[in-house]
């Protein structure tokens, strides 16, 4: 008697847990028999690329959603990360010249500033009590006008060779950020369910009171989560400037924040906080980047793809509802 | 006066297949007072459900003055004058008495504005009616726990209710509150209002009943005139077995001390608290609610900063400004607030008894968790509190409120403490888990834990301490060694009739 209604509650859990691997598999289907162009290996590898930038991002947006809280500064900054990595690149260049030094300390460069931007908001949030989305809506702003004040509004154009080529290489048949984006995904999720931290994460998303009194350092888990976010903000912005070898300050990274947020939801993680799941959110993202790809191959209008993806999220989100 | 006001013809009741309730036939006598009693999970709160339209039954009929109703939603069963007083208060905190009481059936003007003046002249003359004294124009923030009940009521009987269903209402009263909240019911008694009472406390259901309803495994086991039962014949149709010795024969303490707090103080919250806690002692802190109980146990935690004083641990001083530094120092807490700050209810039952020592069960230094050895301690715990759950991977929400209380005990201990301090334990929990929490921190104390035990129900502090500390508005008032530990003594002190030796 009792445990049929466990049995239950597992099938409620497994179906929670598998929802956006199944309407992955769903619109996959769809897809390849709306447009026999779906199906081919390039156009598949081109959707994984195109998604891979935003979503190594959504990855550190799903720890920040697990704490209960959000992080809107991430498009500005990989506008501000990416121009500072290449500003540096080009001073070094100009210096030493020797382009790899220079390639690698830009690099180093945009990652520290990754990682020091987001201690800046975690810390900022922790240390005066505010909540997330004012603190990260603020830096939102911040970042993006002193990306546009530094870059005088404009492009910075790389000055590298090497530097324009890497984000482009493929390993395996798959583009360099694909992969990157994978193994990001496979640590990350270990760290989410098998160490301590992701343990005290959830925790500390699920009851803060709870994880105060169970003597857990809550500051420092959403520092962290923080200071994670930053840092892959940090990686994407490398590979996308490498990508393009040039930063737009105006254009670059805009509205990633929602694309992030909305894989991350798509993906199955309640935006309540508490508990997430990171193969979820990569799964989020590629079909958020497979309803773009399909709007694009039956030419519906691009001022109405948002629309579709709009409706997508709060569908998404309403499902999950219905069936927690 | 024997007519019957409602009658439950073989109502049954399951959720995805599990029988809560099983052919429950109960009839209620118009102007009574109907106790219900039953363990955690016998089916009180899913059958009161029904009656007041938040379930509906999968089998069965209900009928109210003799014809059959369907009650499909709380609406119909205010209409039918039937009033809830839940658990939890649903009271609006930001709003006054009055907007409260009015919630849903506000009375409007002509044009279609509040009538204020006509809400607010109504509920005084409720209040008044009911002998409370509150404002009708105070927010429903600033007013007690008792008073916030005392709303509720209000707010019930504004609705001309027949039926007045009260679930637990005693829960967070104090005794003095307890008594106003029962010669309140005995007058809406008289004026011809039936009331189900619901309770865990089988003293105050003999107080208060005429007749009483046993459930078990959401079946009616009996139905008596409380005068022809005794509340040990209560406990045991309950349970369903004889009850023996419902404390355990308590331990002797050894003479080393583990924990010495000095004159801790914090401004008009406590002041000057001290005493000595040996290895094996179990020591009580008596006192109504709001005497500073738990605050002295938050100053202990770090969770409050203390002004004065200092807390020592095996004589040496310690400087605890968290509860992890608490943790760090062997003392843990057993929170009187479960579900706010004891335990994760979307964790399973694992990963709560592992939360606080988790450090423990990781490995490296990428801290991977053990997840082997966490569920062989989890599995031991489980075993040895009988944690009944379905599997140790079922979150808490799954759990009864005793299991869930047990899960937050063993994530207590998990850490092995050397110092204990447990909040309310027993709150809201049944007759027989108590007797196993008791059973647990004796036995945890028998190994040489030291323990602090604050409770409100005064058995608990004589059945199970070694000492009780009496407070009283911040302040120890006396303490009280073996045979002087007794209900008269305790309450001298906790109301300030007499101020003891401290």
């Amino acid at each position: 008697m009792r445990t049929s209604a466990v049995a239950h509650a597992v099938r409620r859990l497994e179906y929670q847990k598998y929802a956006s691997f199944i309407a992955l598999v769903v619109l996959f289907v769809i897809s390849a028999f709306l447009s026999p162009f779906f199906i081919r290996p390039a156009n598949l590898v081109n959707i994984l690329s195109q998604v891979s930038y935003t979503g190594m991002i959504s990855l550190g947006m799903a720890f920040v959603i697990i704490t209960g809280g959000i992080d809107l500064s991430v498009g500005s900054l990989v506008a501000f990360d990416s121009l500072l990595g290449v500003m540096f690149m080009n001073y070094i260049m100009g210096s030493v010249h020797n382009e790899l030094v220079a390639v690698i300390l830009g690099i180093l460069a945009a990652l520290a500033v990754g990682a020091a931007t987001g201690l800046l908001n975690g810390i900022t949030i922790t240390r005066g009590r505010l909540a997330p989305f004012i603190v990260t809506l603020g830096t939102m702003a911040v970042f993006r006008s002193l990306a546009l004040f530094i870059g005088n509004a404009g492009e910075i154009q790389s000055q590298s060779n090497i530097y324009g080529g890497f984000g482009l290489i493929n390993i395996l048949f798959l583009p360099v950020p694909v992969w990157i984006m994978l193994l990001l995904a496979l640590a990350l999720d270990i760290v989410l369910n098998r160490t301590r931290y992701g343990r005290y994460l959830c925790a500390v998303g699920s009851n803060a009171r709870v994880a105060v009194f169970s003597a857990i350092n809550v500051d420092r888990v959403k520092v962290i989560a923080y200071t994670i976010t930053g840092m892959l903000v940090a990686v994407s912005s490398v590979l996308l400037s490498s990508r393009f070898n040039a930063v737009s300050t105006s254009n670059t990274g805009m509205g990633n924040e929602l694309d992030a947020i909305a894989a991350v939801i798509v993906g199955g993680t309640p935006m309540t906080g508490g508990r997430g799941t990171i193969w979820g959110t990569i799964v989020g993202a590629i079909i958020l980047g497979i309803i773009n790809n399909m709007l694009n191959m039956l030419g519906v209008s691009a001022y109405l793809q948002g629309t579709v993806k709009g409706l997508v999220i709060i569908g998404a989100v309403y499902i999950q509802r219905q069936k927690a | 006066m024997s007519e019957t006001l409602l009658e439950t013809r073989s109502i049954s009741k399951d959720f995805s297949s599990v029988y809560v309730l099983r052919d429950v036939n109960v009839q209620v006598i118009k102007g009574e007072i109907l106790g219900i009693i039953g363990e955690n999970g016998a089916g009180k709160s899913t059958l009161m459900k029904i009656l007041s339209g938040i379930h509906a039954p999968t089998s069965g009929d209900i009928l109210f003055e003799g014809k059959p109703v369907y009650i499909h939603e709380p609406l119909d069963a205010k209409r039918l004058g039937i009033g809830l007083i839940p658990q939890e208060f649903n009271l609006i905190r930001e709003l006054t008495v009055y907007d409260n009481v009015f919630l849903g059936s506000e009375l409007r003007r002509k044009n279609g504005l509040l009538d204020k003046k006509a809400m607010m002249t109504k509920t005084r003359e409720l209040l008044s009616e009911l002998s409370v004294n509150i404002r009708p124009e105070e927010r429903i923030e600033n007013l007690s726990t008792a008073q916030k009940q005392m709303v509720e009521i209000c707010k019930a009987v504004s609705v001309d209710a027949k039926l007045l269903i009260m679930d637990e209402p005693t829960t967070v009263l104090t005794q003095h509150e307890i008594d106003i909240l029962f010669r309140l019911m005995r007058r809406l008694r008289e004026q011809g209002t039936t009331i189900i009472y619901i309770s865990h406390k089988l003293k105050e259901v003999k107080a208060i009943c005429d007749r009483v309803i046993i459930l078990r495994d959401g079946a009616v086991i009996s139905t008596e005139k409380i005068e022809d039962l005794s509340t040990m014949e209560m406990a045991q149709r309950m349970v369903g077995r004889a009850l023996n010795q419902v404390f355990p024969e308590k331990g002797t303490p050894t003479p080393d001390v583990v924990l010495e707090v000095q004159d801790l103080t914090v401004p008009g919250v406590i002041e000057n608290i001290s005493f000595k806690l040996h290895r094996g002692e179990i020591i009580g802190l008596a006192g109504l609610v709001g005497a500073g109980r738990t605050e002295v146990a938050e100053t202990i935690l770090g969770v409050r900063k203390a002004e004065k004083g200092r807390v020592l641990i095996n004589g040496q001083a310690v400087a605890i400004s968290r509860p992890a530094d608490a943790v760090a120092n062997g003392i843990s807490y057993l929170s009187e607030d479960r579900q706010g700050s004891g335990i994760l209810v979307n964790f399973t039952v694992i990963k709560n008894i592992t939360l606080v020592s988790l450090a423990s069960y990781c490995r490296s230094i990428l801290r991977l968790i053990l997840r082997q050895k966490e569920r062989a301690s989890a599995e031991a715990h489980a075993r040895r509190f009988n944690i009944k759950a379905p599997s140790l991977d079922t979150r808490l929400e799954f759990l009864s409120g005793g299991n869930q209380q047990k899960v937050s005990l063993a994530k207590s201990i998990d850490a092995k403490p050397a110092v204990l301090i447990a909040d309310e334990p027993t709150r809201g929990v049944d007759v027989s888990a108590k007797q196993e929490i008791y059973r647990l921190i004796n036995s945890l104390a028998a190994e040489g834990l030291a323990c602090i035990f604050i409770s409100s129900e005064q058995e608990e502090i004589i059945g199970m301490c070694h000492r009780v500390i009496v407070m009283r508005q911040g302040r120890a008032t006396g303490s009280l060694e073996g045979e002087r530990i007794t209900e008269e003594e305790i309450m001298y002190l906790a109301t300030g009739i007499r101020e003891g030796a401290a």
